[in-house]
């Protein structure tokens, strides 16, 4: 499979401040690509870059197999972008607004108008269609945005932030569109600081911090370089904690929550294992939680500190 | 399959242009003011004050008629305040999201400011049309040729493109919509008021006139009365006038371009 997107060595600082510290980035083609980090972390920045809003200060990159340095418009021909706020002309109505970008894409009269109502269709926004797009509420704005994206059918389409501020439901819809897109064909760069959004989507994760890729790999990959899954036990009186403690040696124990962490990966088979010995010994448990890793531990332990931590610090 | 990457300056301007006039017509208010503006000061300045002008000016009954005098400089007048809307429809542009899109695009890339000058052109000329309608109708007796007119004309558009271009950069300097059209009011009060619009050179205090005899308004309104009125003029007055016109657009379309394209791959 070829390259949609090939970066080496990307760097970028605005004055004193580094933004993006020698990035490398491969994303094949007909793939979701996932930029994971908290706020500040560049990766707005890197799709600026790569949608040629932004010039790099080193780096090379290619982008649909264009060198962007050498022929920014061959890049902009072939791509499509959905920015952090909304790029709607909030004076004109959801269809005119399509039919601006057709009319930029000299698709002709008759097919800008076929192509514009076909998408308010596909997007939900035939009715909202004939009002002006400043009355739309948060949700139908990123929806008539990824449909002026569309108009142009991009080989490669940039999301930053595409679900930042909707509700769940929106939230949703918008990946059920996100995957429709791929699976017609098209390659996706997204960005996000939702670690739900990019295991939900994302074939391949890239987990940028302060300007520099921290891991990258599938989810599982990421998943697998978290310490394992556990099983949390949790106990009422001090004398059946320290009990358990002795017949589950490999716990990890918090003596002032009473709590134990039982390393497990989760399976039926290892949980009915625990769960025999906890009879066998007559163990009074609390409760019992299962935990999974998730891209939060990943993130834990790829940074050195948890996401949300980061994102109140700025 | 991807789009084209021919580039088509021309659909891509027609284009642009029509997404301004639609913004014209649903955001009616700074055209109108632009429109209006001019048409109170004719009327104004021609039907309350010009008695009293003319014959301060040694007119009056006799030969002088201010309406005549007074209706060039009006006519630029009507430019420099028609600048306001487009500086203040860029800054609004590049605050928002819309233009990061065109600039992600394969479109024709001066087509976006192109399309917001060539609006203005059009809203301007339908302002000096109506200038010349409301001067003609209190007064304002033009002897010109139509090869007079047309020269007017083009000086007068020519004037327009290049005040727009260089409004444009100043409004994609500004940070506010709202700085923006203050950036621009050197250009819509200054340059009229310390002209000859009003008064004769002759009747200014010294080191105003000094700032009027040099700045840009003065032989254009000059080259306007010599050809709508055959008011005498120096030659060298129409050369200056034509070369002020260039000098303006040239240096306001490169100022703009250079803005617009700041920090990214060109």
């Amino acid at each position: 499979m070829s390259a949609a997107i090939d970066v080496r060595g990307l760097r970028k600082s605005y004055g004193e401040k580094l933004v993006l510290d020698g990035i490398d980035l491969n994303v094949a083609e007909g793939t979701i690509f996932s930029l994971l980090g908290p706020n500040g972390a560049g990766k707005t920045t890197a799709v600026q870059i790569l949608s040629t809003l932004v010039a790099a200060d080193a780096g090379e990159i290619r982008v649909a197999g264009h060198d962007l340095h050498q022929s920014p418009e061959a890049v902009r021909a072939a791509i499509g972008v959905t920015g952090q706020f909304s790029a709607v002309d909030g004076l004109m109505t959801g269809r005119e607004n399509l039919i601006l970008m057709a009319d930029l894409h000299h698709l002709g009269k008759q097919e800008a108008r076929r192509r514009a109502d076909e998408l308010l269709e596909q997007f939900d926004l035939a009715e909202a269609g004939k009002k002006l797009a400043s009355t739309y509420s948060g949700g139908m704005k990123r929806r008539l945005d990824l449909a002026m994206t569309l108009v142009g059918s991009p080989q490669i389409i940039f999301l930053d932030e595409p679900t930042t501020g909707l509700d769940p439901r929106s939230r949703h819809r918008m990946w059920t569109l996100i995957r429709e897109l791929v699976a017609g064909g098209v390659t996706v760069l997204l960005t996000t600081q939702y670690l739900e959004e990019a295991d939900q989507l994302a074939d391949r994760i890239a987990v940028l911090d302060h300007g520099r890729l921290v891991a990258q790999g599938t989810a599982e990959e990421l998943k697998r370089l978290a310490p394992g899954g556990h099983i949390r036990l949790r106990f009422t009186s001090p004398e059946e904690f320290t009990l358990a403690g002795q017949v589950l040696p490999t716990a990890v124990p918090n003596p002032e929550a009473l709590v134990l962490q039982v390393p497990n990966d989760g399976s039926v088979h290892a949980l009915r294992d625990l769960l025999a010995r906890i009879d066998d010994a007559s163990l009074e448990v609390d409760e019992l939680t299962v935990h999974t890793p998730d891209l939060d531990d990943v993130f834990f332990a790829v940074t050195g500190q948890p996401k949300s931590e980061e994102v109140t610090a700025r | 399959m991807s789009t084209t990457t021919t580039v088509r300056p021309m659909a891509d301007i027609g284009t642009m242009l029509r997404r301004n006039l639609r913004h014209a017509q649903r955001y009616p208010g700074l055209s109108l003011g632009a429109l209006g503006m001019p048409v109170v000061m004719i009327l104004l300045f021609g039907l309350v004050f010009g008695d009293t002008f003319s014959a301060g000016l040694g007119g009056g009954a006799g030969g002088f008629d201010y309406i005549d005098f007074l209706t060039p400089g009006i006519l630029l007048m009507s430019i420099a305040s028609g600048t306001m809307s487009p500086a203040v429809a860029v800054c609004m542009d590049m605050s928002e999201g819309i233009v990061a899109r065109f600039r992600t695009m394969a479109i024709f890339r001066p087509a976006v400011l192109t399309g917001h000058v060539l609006g203005n052109v059009l809203v301007t000329s339908v302002s000096l049309a109506l200038v010349v309608g409301f001067a003609v109708l209190i007064g304002f007796r033009p002897n010109a040729s139509v090869g007079d007119w047309l020269l007017a004309a083009v000086l007068l558009i020519g004037l327009t493109i290049g005040l727009t271009w260089f409004a444009i950069a100043l409004g994609l300097t500004s940070k506010t919509p709202e700085g923006a059209s203050n950036v621009v009011l050197p250009i819509s009060l200054l340059l009229p008021f310390l002209s000859n619009t009003f008064i004769p050179l002759e009747a200014m205090p010294s080191g105003i006139r000094w700032f009027a005899e040099y700045q840009p308004f003065t032989p254009i309104i000059d080259s306007l009365r010599h050809l709508l009125l055959g008011t005498p003029m120096d030659a060298s007055s129409g050369w200056l006038a034509a070369a002020w016109c260039v000098a303006i657009a040239v240096v306001g379309y490169f100022w703009a371009q250079a803005s617009y394209n700041k920090g990214t791959v060109a």
